[in-house]
């Protein structure tokens, strides 16, 4: 049987870096193959050269047996690829029906499209309301409408960019339903994932690229999720190591009765959120992606103000009412979850980017004069103790991947020793080596006394790291446990809320 | 096919600096065939502005004149353009630098000694805050976009010369001439350069823009601008307060317009004539962008500013080129730096019609 997509020595270079280097691989009808490595192993530009986005500068694409060029997405569409990026293209304010209909490239009449989206609807069971407006739907019904809007075309080869990495445990799930029941009508799947367990539960093939470069071609059911780590990372993967018989020291952060207010249309705010952080702790909370997470880190770091001094405390001092500079001096530091343009500005150095949150703890102003020696002192230290590939404290921030800048920003942090540290996301879209490293840096802290709150999307992450557990929905703020006695199905159904799988059983309506 | 603008990954920093010296020689070229066009000697109209200043020692003591209001004014702006706050008014704060220094200068006539005109200097700049006040207000308060504000105040302070010249403040030996009286000898500018125009306006530009380049590369205030403007966020998560820049910005470039408006007053002028406004608020902005939002920078912009002011007054008796033609160089200056920066970030690809080639 001839492949349905077969790729030969595709080679791809960008200034500075070989982000392709002779790929060679083949994608046949029906098959669920998986293309795995770390951040920056050039799966992304592999893709984007099969969807059309980017030209090869050598090397040959076969579709069917037959040698292609995909000029771009257009063309690819009209071949037969569709794809579902990891960041959806969706305009909030309209309905599901009207986003599907704007990005279609045939102009078809809206009761014809609706009749055609019902019918895939039903097909593969992605119910939905085409109706409803986006704002109102959660990310994985979200995700629903990028994969209708691929379906809609009868693809032939469906590409998946990171599509878990927003949903709860269900709706993963129920994608993967979707995804065989789509590869069982023989329609390739090429599915872009660093979760290994995923991959070893749907996958059929697993091509694995390092540095650019394949590495292996593997069967993921034969395979363990560590040996794939391995070939992923091309090393021997550290386990987090902790002291055996931890004792929680007095509490740390007291938030009692925490609530923000709604500043955008479309904003989460935080509502009535209480819990408690001891000394030596890790809180870990859980929740799909826009459940108020960014709402708390604000409120926690002091970029927004609760409006009570006493909702947010730090061994016993009053700090609700302090803005991120006060709260620093009492100990408190924070990690948002956006890097760039958030926790670091990307046109500074990164010397001046430690000016930032680093001034006041350590020295860096006096009479309003910086000193800018000791912030470059301090960055080197970061660099060095981080391991973060930069030129040095010089840097653009901006010219760091997001890997290298999130571990500078976490050692930034970490080695300013806080009393308490709240960081989001700390290794989002970070590689698998780097986020075991920034795992071990806030075990460590935390076995100094400090205490950690880690707000996750990434259950294995807050499971492998947290001691007490919560899970964020809309805003409210479940009730804590030892992470031990939480089951991964409870987890999913906290995360899921009122945008559980009961909802949406009747969601489409005839 | 179709044209498509794409970010460069890095843009080059010798084009940068580059780019601002082109600007002035695309100007100078097609200056030379609008103006041949028309009907004038093109040639010689770009060689009496841009040339004759330079190389006529005469000239020199006009254009560090004719500089150093618009250094203190780009300065002012740079640093909050910086701050991603748009101050269109300067020329309004100018005005009222000059008129609260004549407010000092007529109440003080009848005095006399070294602390007057210090204190008609404080009292411009305050002037000029006066006016970069309300547009802060209604910005930080109101979210009411700055550069209407501020732009629209510069139209209230014209009238509100006018008013005080023709009114309250004529001079009454003035044969009804629609003025204030001259200043006393305490009041005005002392000439640092004996036998010339070349006033105390000169080495303060000078001291304005190297304190503004402290300022912005060492103290945690230039620091703080430049997180506002460019990453609010950050500048939230790093405990500045994105208002409180807001109003240093506006004050700050509001006190420096105001600082040039009295020393123009307390200069050149010597009283306050209804022909004060002089445009300086507005060429600063130019000057600002020709500059680089850099005050060093700004000191060369202002300089070659001035040869294009000085060179159009020499122009207009020489071949009797309009007085317009210098606000056409002028906006082409800033047009061709404007458009070159694009293409120092951007650069312009050919896309082609959307195909699919297969090759068997």
């Amino acid at each position: 049987m001839l492949p349905r997509l077969e790729l030969r020595g595709i080679t791809k270079r960008f200034p500075g870096v070989l982000a392709n280097d002779n790929v060679s691989f083949a994608v046949k009808p029906g098959e669920i193959h998986a293309l795995l490595g770390e951040n920056g192993a050039g799966k992304s530009t592999l893709v984007k050269m099969i969807y059309g986005i980017m030209q090869p500068d050598s090397g040959e694409i076969y579709w069917d047996g037959a040698r292609v060029t995909v000029a771009n997405p257009k063309a690819a569409r009209r071949l037969g690829i569709g794809m579902v990026f990891q960041h959806f293209s969706l305009f909030e304010a309209l309905t599901v029906l009207e986003n599907i209909a704007l990005g279609m490239d045939a102009k078809i009449p809206g009761r014809e499209l609706e009749a055609r989206i019902r019918a895939v609807m039903t097909k593969y069971g992605l119910l939905l309301d085409p109706h409803r407006t986006v704002a109102t739907l959660s990310v994985g019904e979200r995700q629903r409408i990028e994969i209708v809007r691929a379906l809609l075309l009868d693809p032939k080869l469906l590409i998946m960019d990171e599509p878990t990495s927003v949903l709860t445990p269900q709706e993963v799930e129920q994608l993967f339903g979707v995804l065989r029941t789509l590869a069982g009508q023989g329609c390739s799947i090429l599915y872009i994932s660093h979760k290994l367990h995923e991959i070893k539960a749907l996958c059929d093939t697993a091509t694995i690229l390092r540095g650019g470069k394949l590495v292996d071609t593997c069967d993921p059911k034969v395979e363990t999720s560590r040996s794939m780590a391995e070939k992923m990372i091309g090393a021997g993967l550290k386990d987090i190591v902790r002291g055996a018989d931890r004792i929680m020291g007095p509490p740390k952060l007291v938030v009692t009765k925490l609530s923000t207010l709604k500043l955008g249309h479309f904003d989460v705010p935080v509502d009535d959120v209480s819990f408690t952080v001891r000394a030596g702790e890790i809180f870990g909370i859980a929740g799909v992606a826009g459940n108020g997470q960014n709402a708390l880190l604000d409120a926690l770091s002091g970029e927004v103000h609760g409006g009570d001094s006493h909702s947010v405390t730090l061994d016993g001092h009053p700090l609700g009412l302090l803005d991120t500079t006060g709260r620093r001096k009492h100990g408190l530091c924070a990690v948002p979850e956006e890097r760039n343009g958030h926790a670091a500005v990307g046109d500074f150095s990164l010397s001046d980017n430690t000016v930032l949150t680093a001034r006041d703890r350590l020295g860096m102003v006096v009479l309003g004069l910086i000193n800018s020696g000791a912030a470059k002192t301090y960055t080197g230290q970061v660099i060095a103790e981080f391991a973060v590939k930069a030129l040095g404290p010089g840097a653009m921030a901006g010219s760091l991947s997001g890997g290298n800048l999130q571990k500078y920003i976490m050692g930034r942090e970490i080695m300013q020793k806080p009393t308490v540290l709240v960081v989001s996301q700390p290794t989002w879209g970070v590689d698998a080596g780097a986020a075991a490293a920034i795992h071990q840096a806030l075990v460590d802290l935390a076995a100094t006394g400090s205490a950690i709150v880690v707000i996750s999307q990434d259950l294995d992450e807050l499971r492998a790291l947290s001691d007490t557990l919560a899970v964020i929905n809309m805003g409210r703020l479940s009730s804590a446990r030892p992470t031990a006695d939480f089951s991964v199905e409870e987890i999913g159904l906290l995360m899921g809320g009122v945008h559980g799988v009961d909802e949406v059983i009747d969601a489409i309506p005839a | 096919m179709q044209f498509r603008l794409e970010k460069r990954a890095e843009p080059s920093k010798a084009m940068l600096y580059l780019t601002p010296i082109g600007a002035v020689l695309l100007t100078a070229l097609v200056g030379a065939i609008i103006f041949s066009l028309i009907g004038y000697d093109g040639v010689r109209a770009v060689r009496e502005i841009f040339v004759t200043p330079i190389l006529n020692p005469l000239k020199w003591q006009d254009l560090a004149v004719k500089s150093a209001p618009l250094i203190i004014i780009a300065v002012g702006l740079a640093i909050g353009y910086r701050a991603n706050v748009w101050n269109i008014g300067a020329e309004g704060q100018y005005i009222l630098g000059g008129l609260a220094g004549t407010g000092v200068a007529l109440l003080t006539r009848d005095f006399s000694g070294p602390w007057i005109l210090p204190l008609m200097i404080v009292a411009g700049m305050v002037g000029g805050m006066s006016w970069a006040f309300l547009p802060a207000l209604l910005r930080t308060r109101l979210q009411v976009n700055e550069i209407l504000t501020s732009l629209m105040l510069t139209y209230v302070a014209i009238q509100l010369l006018n008013y005080l010249v023709i009114g309250p403040w004529k001079d009454p030996m003035g044969f009804g001439f629609p003025q204030t009286r001259m200043f006393t000898a305490d009041q005005l500018l002392p000439h640092i350069i004996p036998g010339t125009i070349v006033h105390m306006g000169v080495p303060i530009a000078v001291v304005v823009a190297l304190a503004a380049w402290f300022v912005m590369s060492r103290l945690v205030f230039g620091y703080q601008i430049k997180v506002v403007g460019s990453a609010p966020n950050a500048a939230r998560y790093g405990g500045f307060s994105v208002n409180r820049t807001i109003w240093m910005a506006l004050l700050t470039s509001g006190a420096l317009a105001g600082l040039a408006g009295v020393l123009e007053v307390a200069g050149p002028f010597g009283r306050m004539v209804p022909s004060f406004p002089t445009n300086y608020g507005f060429t600063a902005i130019i000057v600002a962008f020709l500059g680089r939002l850099h005050p060093i920078g700004i000191i060369f912009a202002g300089l070659a500013m001035a040869v294009a002011v000085v060179g159009g007054e020499v122009a207009q008796t020489t071949i009797q080129l309009p007085a317009a033609a210098v606000g056409i160089f002028q906006s082409m200056m800033l047009f061709f730096l404007l458009a070159s920066d694009l293409l120092v970030r951007y650069r312009v690809r050919m896309v082609g019609s959307n195909r699919v080639e297969v090759t068997p």
